[in-house]
């Protein structure tokens, strides 16, 4: 029935439609079609707007493909293509969007796998019509939490925001220290997004678009990663009206991606909670040896190495303050590809987190070159892994570890969740897993994932701190593709979820598992840029397939050709929510076609983020294949998986495309 | 037969399947689902969880056929069958997947066999009863009526 569409008129400067919870876009995900048609039937009854997938593969291909497009998921836990607690990590991690657990299984051992993997509920089969009138609580409960999570972060951040910002740019010399300099250049970067917009949440953002971004790159390449400062990469690429500070956020992300990509392995399990530690070790220690090993063990190139390094001193996470030795770390960055990092500064790391691999995340040690080396290895193992997973989305496998830091902590974990065989770490996805992909993600998460994350990395939960990283474009700041959402600790990059958390507790989850899926899973996620720029997780989809039609599928999920118009309202309003969401801001210039086509989110071009990275991840994915090579390289190469992945994907949803254009 | 008695008739059958165990109040709530707008909503869900259901129990005597027995694989199906038969209230199917899941557990290919006959037993037998329901239904339906949406009427 499409109720919705009538009752759940949203106007976009509300972030509830009138009449909700009437007009929730829920996705409902199960593998059994007499299950699924009753959900259906069930969540209409209530008023929802809903769209069935009966594959979990498909359901990341939706939540990607129209990012903000929903407000919750269901799902089941057993499905035979991926594992439920899989999906919902990959959820938390790109698109942070709350995700409910169903299962005729009632066992403690399972509900508690529920918990640990961060679903916000859990009900068990047959499942009532009762238990699904209040599954809108959860959306609200969460949006509330990033708001507030937000607003805290951009409060104290800028006062402190200009001597951050010269910090930043320097430190990352600075071994000692790190974990102040991250935690400045998470605030640098949390200033970086406030002072973008100037004085509200809101602030327009810079929407760093495929060619804004090569220009980065080219700018950082120039002057050698550890040279990179905001300052003289705003010169080189002297774009007007780019600011120093959003050059300086930008450059945390991309080194935190970098970093992401040589260390890959890392273990998701501690990645939460080491993750923040070893942020700020990999701040300080990353120049150090680590790097060097890495790269001797030929899992970094130099360039990498150069970037990782640099990525690491952005790094640190206000949270733990223990300097992590910087393999662990980079093993994290890599093998989670970004998801559940988010990385946004420091926060980051949760990538590997998932993974077992890396057990110092919490633990500062220092870490022997020959340790490193085994972390190494054990990261290529996990990554082979990944990357085996990876290969069945899109070849990313190995690329993964090299990949940039940012995009690919996405990928992987987006790889992961996509992978199905992998086990990612699953920090609770609840969210949404990320996947950026989630072009559909809903509005609410993308609007939280800064915020929720404020904790942990939450790799998986915060689907929102994914999406607003790379995936949740949509939402997320058009500005540097990473997410406002950042939140709290982690400015930019920050993984949405909470890792810290979800990462020991799928320490059960096989260690060179970990996350490498994801990593590989995120990218495929975002067609378009790796991970970093995952803003437009959702829009790379459709890059990829050439065709930006993520405005219009962003609707269409929802199965009713009036939900699109609420849709896009809902969108709108949830845009709106969302503090980092796509600025009207400065976008550059590309989004704004892709914008209206994308939907409701942001009305104007804001969804232009994303689009712009889908045409420059396409490009990229080819570098997959390759392990590190260039960043470009790397993100093209996720692109194309990610395009691959996502051509499947999409052939697979037609029915989205019946969505009438925005 | 006028639709009261049809209905009648229909209310009757109902409450002696749930008495009986057959179905249990998970099938009323199916009920509610369903309205004079969508009158066929149940029949068409039950329907569907025949055709997956014979699907379901095709693989399991394939699986169980096989030299080299996979019981993870004939627990996933068993599990997917206790979910649907929960889902619509087959309360005896889903009980026998219950206990063929315990079964499996211990991994006895024999006592897996044993266990799929009984839950295909209980599943023809629901089949049965409810097809003829669904054929009732049709009849008051074309006769002008309207299915009881509980057992009151």
């Amino acid at each position: 029935m499409s109720t919705a569409s009538s009752s759940s008129v949203r106007k976009p400067s509300e972030s509830v439609p009138l009449q909700f919870p009437a007009g929730l876009r829920v996705l409902v995900v199960d593998d059994d079609p007499t299950c699924l048609m009753i959900l259906e039937k069930m969540l209409r009854i209530c008023r929802y707007e809903v769209t069935k997938c009966s594959r979990a593969e498909d359901a990341l291909s939706v939540l990607r493909r129209y990012k903000n497009g929903f407000d919750i998921v269901l799902s089941d836990v057993h499905m035979p293509d991926m594992d439920g607690f899989k999906l919902l990590e990959c959820i938390g991690l790109e698109m942070d969007l709350p995700v409910i657990m169903m299962s005729v299984d009632d066992g403690k051992n399972v509900v508690m796998k529920g918990v640990t993997h961060g679903a916000c509920d859990y009900l068990i089969k047959p499942v009532r019509i009762e238990a699904l009138k209040n599954i809108w609580q959860h959306v609200v409960r969460k949006r509330k939490n990033e708001w507030k999570d937000l607003e805290q972060s951009g409060v104290e951040d800028v006062d402190r925001q200009q001597k951050a910002n010269e910090e930043a740019d320097y430190s990352s010399s600075a071994n000692e220290g790190s974990w102040r300099n991250s935690k400045r250049r998470k605030e640098d970067i949390d200033d970086a997004e406030e002072r973008d917009d100037s004085s509200t949440l809101k602030k327009p953002r810079v929407v760093w678009s495929v060619e804004l971004h090569q220009q980065f790159v080219g700018a950082v390449n120039q002057l050698g990663i550890e040279k990179a400062v905001p300052k003289k990469i705003l010169e080189l690429m002297n774009v007007p009206g780019l600011t120093r500070e959003n050059v300086a956020s930008h450059l945390q992300k991309y080194r935190l991606y970098l970093r992401r990509v040589s260390g890959m392995t890392l273990q998701q399990s501690n990645l939460n909670n080491t993750f923040m530690s070893a942020q700020e070790a990999f701040g300080s220690t990353l120049n150090g040896l680590d790097l060097q090993t890495l790269a001797a063990a030929g899992q970094l190139q130099p360039q990498s190495l150069a970037t990782l390094q640099a990525a690491g001193f952005g790094r640190s996470t206000a949270k733990s303050g223990m300097p992590m030795p910087l393999v662990d770390q980079r093993n994290h960055f890599f093998s989670f590809e970004n998801p559940k990092l988010r990385f946004s500064d420091g926060q980051q790391p949760h990538l590997n987190g998932s993974k077992p691999m890396n057990l110092l995340h919490g633990i500062p040690t220092t870490m022997e070159p020959k340790q490193l080396a085994n972390l190494q290895q054990h990261s290529a193992q996990s990554h082979g892994n990944m990357t085996m997973q990876a290969s069945a989305q899109g070849g990313q496998t190995s690329s993964q570890l090299m990949q940039t830091p940012q995009p690919q902590a996405r990928s992987q974990i987006l790889n992961e969740c996509t992978a199905t065989s992998v086990t990612r770490l699953p920090p609770t996805i609840q969210q949404s897993i990320l996947p950026n992909g989630t072009a559909g993600s809903v509005l609410a998460r993308n609007e939280f994932t800064t915020n929720s994350r404020g904790g942990g990395y939450n790799l998986i939960s915060p689907a929102s701190t994914m999406s607003n990283f790379p995936m949740n474009q949509t939402a997320e700041l058009p500005g540097n593709s990473f997410p406002l959402q950042s939140t709290p600790g982690v400015s930019s990059i920050v993984p949405k979820g909470r890792f810290p958390d979800e990462v020991n507790s799928i320490s059960d989850i096989k260690g060179s598992e970990g996350f490498v899926p994801s990593y590989d899973m995120f990218r495929d996620l975002h067609p378009q840029k790796p991970d970093w720029d995952l803003q437009h997780v959702g829009v790379t989809f459709d890059a990829s397939q050439g065709s930006l039609d993520i405005p219009t599928a962003a609707f269409g999920h929802q199965g009713y050709a009036s939900s699109q118009q609420n849709g896009h309202n809902r969108h709108t309003s949830t845009v709106g929510k969302a503090m980092f969401l796509l600025e009207e801001g400065s976008d550059n210039g590309n989004a704004q076609s892709m914008g209206q086509q994308l939907n409701p989110l942001f009305d104007d071009g804001s969804v232009r983020v994303k689009m712009e990275r889908a045409s420059e991840t396409s490009s990229q994915t080819d570098l997959f294949s390759e392990h590190f090579g260039q960043e470009e390289d790397l993100m093209s190469a996720l692109l194309k998986q990610q395009q691959g992945s996502i051509a499947t994907a999409e052939s697979e949803l037609e029915w989205f495309h019946h969505n009438t254009p925005v | 037969m006028e639709v009261g008695s049809m209905q009648r008739q229909w209310v009757q059958y109902i409450k002696s399947w749930l008495g009986e165990g057959t179905l249990d109040s998970q099938y009323l709530q199916l009920l509610q689902l369903q309205d004079e707008s969508n009158p066929t909503f149940v029949s068409e869900v039950v329907t569907l969880f025949f055709e997956d259901t014979e699907e379901l129990l095709n693989k399991l005597s394939l699986a169980l056929s096989q030299p080299s027995v996979d019981f993870k694989k004939i627990d996933d199906h068993v599990h997917q069958l206790k979910g649907s038969s929960s889902s619509i209230g087959a309360l005896r199917v889903k009980n026998a997947c219950i206990a063929f899941r315990n079964v499996c557990e211990q991994q006895s290919a024999e006592g897996c066999l044993r266990c799929l006959q009984q839950v295909q037993q209980e599943f023809y037998c629901v089949k049965e009863k409810l097809s003829y329901l669904f054929a009732l239904e049709k009849r008051i339906l074309n006769a002008g009526g309207s299915i009881p949406m509980d057992l009151g009427s």
